[in-house]
């Protein structure tokens, strides 16, 4: 295994300290109060935005990004130069369409792009965090996102949408923020991390933690990088982002540059060798403390619970109107998980809208060019639109 | 027959020459206006759409098909994906004051427990199916021998999604059987109109190509 898992001259902890994007600097009496009891200040939140705010203020639309999603939802990425995450659903002429919406999309807490997480520098001590970064959780996320707003002047979004971990959000500001969310469309994604998932996270958390050069959480002063930990730890969530027929029409067990098994540990198969491609790419454009944090964070989340066990009460009340698409394939946040959240809405007499697409791309469908989510969600959010007078 | 009241064909709009099924039109009348409906099996969501336009109905929608599943997102409808034999179970009780199941009774698997939540899920249920008694029907299959295909039934015995056809009289004795009240009924000509008069449920059982119900739990 020659291949290195870190570039040499790639500092993925720069964006954490010099970002590439806008950024909201909230001051020691600005602080946020994370659920995990403390208050974080100063801190700041990176963002950017597409599109122009109407006069009346109504057209914002909040974009929640995945566990290792950022910012870059339309743009280009500076560290990796590829276009938008979310192209395909965003931007002129696409379901969120920037020519009418004010698109937002924030980093957020305890990532590594901008806004403060581990590999920020502590004010108190003058080095990065690393593990003295207070656990961060979905709802710290939504609240951090909820300041950006106010400080932005946006008192209400049209609309809340977001993928997997950003549909976390979603649903996490559906319940928190009732009356300032219009519209909202959680997609793949679950009321809470099922032990399944929560396994998963802990396998990659394992990977990281046992790298030598991790130590302790405090890499970054040695000037070290858990960079094979790292690459682990996306090599092994990226195959539950995939499914086994999309796994298998692109590689089945097709050999990579060779004819034959060279009998070796070499990646004599393209799916081994796709792989350490995927774990080296995230490691030049991630943090490893941030990746602890936030899978952490999803691990946490679980909605019913912090209201008495029963998901309906979360959305009690609720006037916002939403959406919820899973995909067939998606073993990660399988359709269960969306029929729950669709059940407590019914319950809780919420106008909601379900959608099953088929689809055999796994969870990572979302991100993907899949007609049938694009339609649905230009249907629903041109008719939201209508609703909103826009 | 504890029927109370048949539907008069005087009741529909005026407008009723749009473009809106008249078999939608008839249910249009059955739902008061501003009340909380679900339709199960709501295919393209018309018959929500014209309930939400002409009566301000809150209206909900469960479809089997993605197809019908966009277009009620288009149109800006509340629409679940999802299949009435096993998502009505998820529902609460007395949540809608209507639950209606227009033309879909006889495509689930079990229509007996279908009704039963209906009943519970809304203060009425409103059902409509196409009537496997009528003249028809039985001709083709006591004179030709054959399943029968007419404009309600219209596809053939291998290719139809309908599994448990009924009768008029037979639902009569569904609704008997899960202790359904029988608030309205009313049998629909050959085209799609509420028959006039009001007949004796054999004339109906014979001549009405569907059956149209407002039921109320017993």
């Amino acid at each position: 295994m020659a291949t290195p898992l870190l570039k040499p001259g790639v500092d993925p902890a720069s964006q954490a300290v010099e970002p590439t994007s806008p950024v909201a600097l909230f001051g020691a009496d600005e602080a946020l109060a994370m659920d995990a009891g403390m208050d974080l200040a100063p801190w700041q939140i990176a963002y950017q935005t597409a599109g122009t705010l109407n006069e009346a203020r109504s057209n914002a639309v909040l974009v929640c990004h995945a566990l290792t999603g950022d910012q870059h939802v339309v743009n280009t990425h500076p560290v990796t130069g590829k276009p938008g995450w979310w192209e395909r659903l965003v931007g002129p002429g696409k379901p969120v369409d920037t020519d009418r919406y004010f698109v937002i999309c924030a980093n957020v807490v305890g990532s590594c792009m901008g806004t403060t997480g581990p590999a920020s520098l502590n004010p108190a001590t003058g080095r990065a965090y690393g593990l003295d970064f207070p656990l961060v959780t979905i709802r710290d996320m939504v609240r951090g996102q909820a300041m950006l707003l106010d400080r932005l002047g946006i008192k209400d979004l049209f609309l809340c949408i977001g993928g997997s971990m950003g549909g976390m959000q979603v649903l996490q500001w559906a319940a928190s923020y009732p009356e300032r969310v219009f519209a909202a469309m959680p997609i793949a994604t679950g009321a809470r991390h099922s032990a399944q998932n929560i396994a998963f996270h802990e396998v990659g958390r394992q990977a990281i933690l046992a790298d030598p050069n991790w130590h302790g959480g405090r890499y970054l002063d040695v000037g070290t990088r858990p960079a094979k930990g790292l690459g682990v730890a996306r090599m092994g969530a990226h195959i539950t982002y995939l499914s086994e027929p999309a796994l298998h029409r692109k590689f089945g067990r097709r050999l990579q540059d060779r004819d034959a098994p060279t009998f070796s540990f070499d990646a004599d198969f393209q799916i081994e060798s796709y792989l350490r491609h995927q774990g080296i790419t995230f490691v030049e454009r991630f943090d490893a403390n941030a990746y602890l944090y936030l899978t952490r964070a999803m691990d946490y989340f679980d909605l019913a619970a912090d209201h008495g066990g029963v998901l309906a009460n979360a959305f009690r009340g609720t006037r916002t109107r939403f959406c919820i698409m899973s995909f067939t394939s998606d073993w990660l946040f399988p359709t269960a998980d969306s029929r729950a959240i669709v059940h407590a809405l019914n319950a809780a007499a919420a106008p909601v809208a379900f959608v099953e697409v088929e689809s055999d791309k796994g969870h990572d469908a979302f991100l993907l060019d899949e007609p049938a989510m694009i339609s649905a969600a230009k249907g629903f959010i041109a008719a939201a639109a209508r609703e909103r007078g826009l | 027959m504890n029927v109370t009241a048949s539907l008069a064909p005087a009741g529909l709009p005026q407008d009723a020459t749009g473009s809106a099924r008249i078999d939608h039109l008839v249910m249009l009348n059955l739902v008061e206006p501003g009340s909380r409906v679900l339709d199960v099996g709501c295919g393209d969501g018309s018959l929500l759409a014209l309930l939400r336009d002409r009566r301000g109905v809150d209206g909900r929608g469960i479809e089997l098909s993605r197809e019908g599943v966009n277009a009620c997102l288009a149109h800006g409808l509340p629409v679940i994906q999802g299949d009435a034999d096993t998502d009505l179970a998820a529902y609460p009780d007395d949540a809608f004051d209507y639950v209606i199941l227009s033309q879909t009774i006889q495509a689930t698997r079990q229509p007996k427990e279908v009704l039963e939540h209906l009943l519970r899920i809304g203060r009425h249920a409103i059902v409509s199916f196409p009537n496997f008694g009528h003249w028809r029907v039985r001709s083709e299959l006591m004179l030709r021998g054959r399943m029968p295909v007419t404009d309600t039934l219209p596809d053939p015995w291998y290719a139809t999604p309908n599994i448990h056809h009924c009768t008029i009289r037979d639902f009569v004795g569904l609704c008997r059987l899960v202790g359904a009240r029988i608030e309205r009924a009313s049998a629909l000509d050959a085209s799609g109109h509420p028959m006039r008069f009001a007949l004796p449920w054999w004339v109906w059982n014979l001549v009405g190509t569907q059956g149209v119900f407002l039921l109320r739990r017993g």
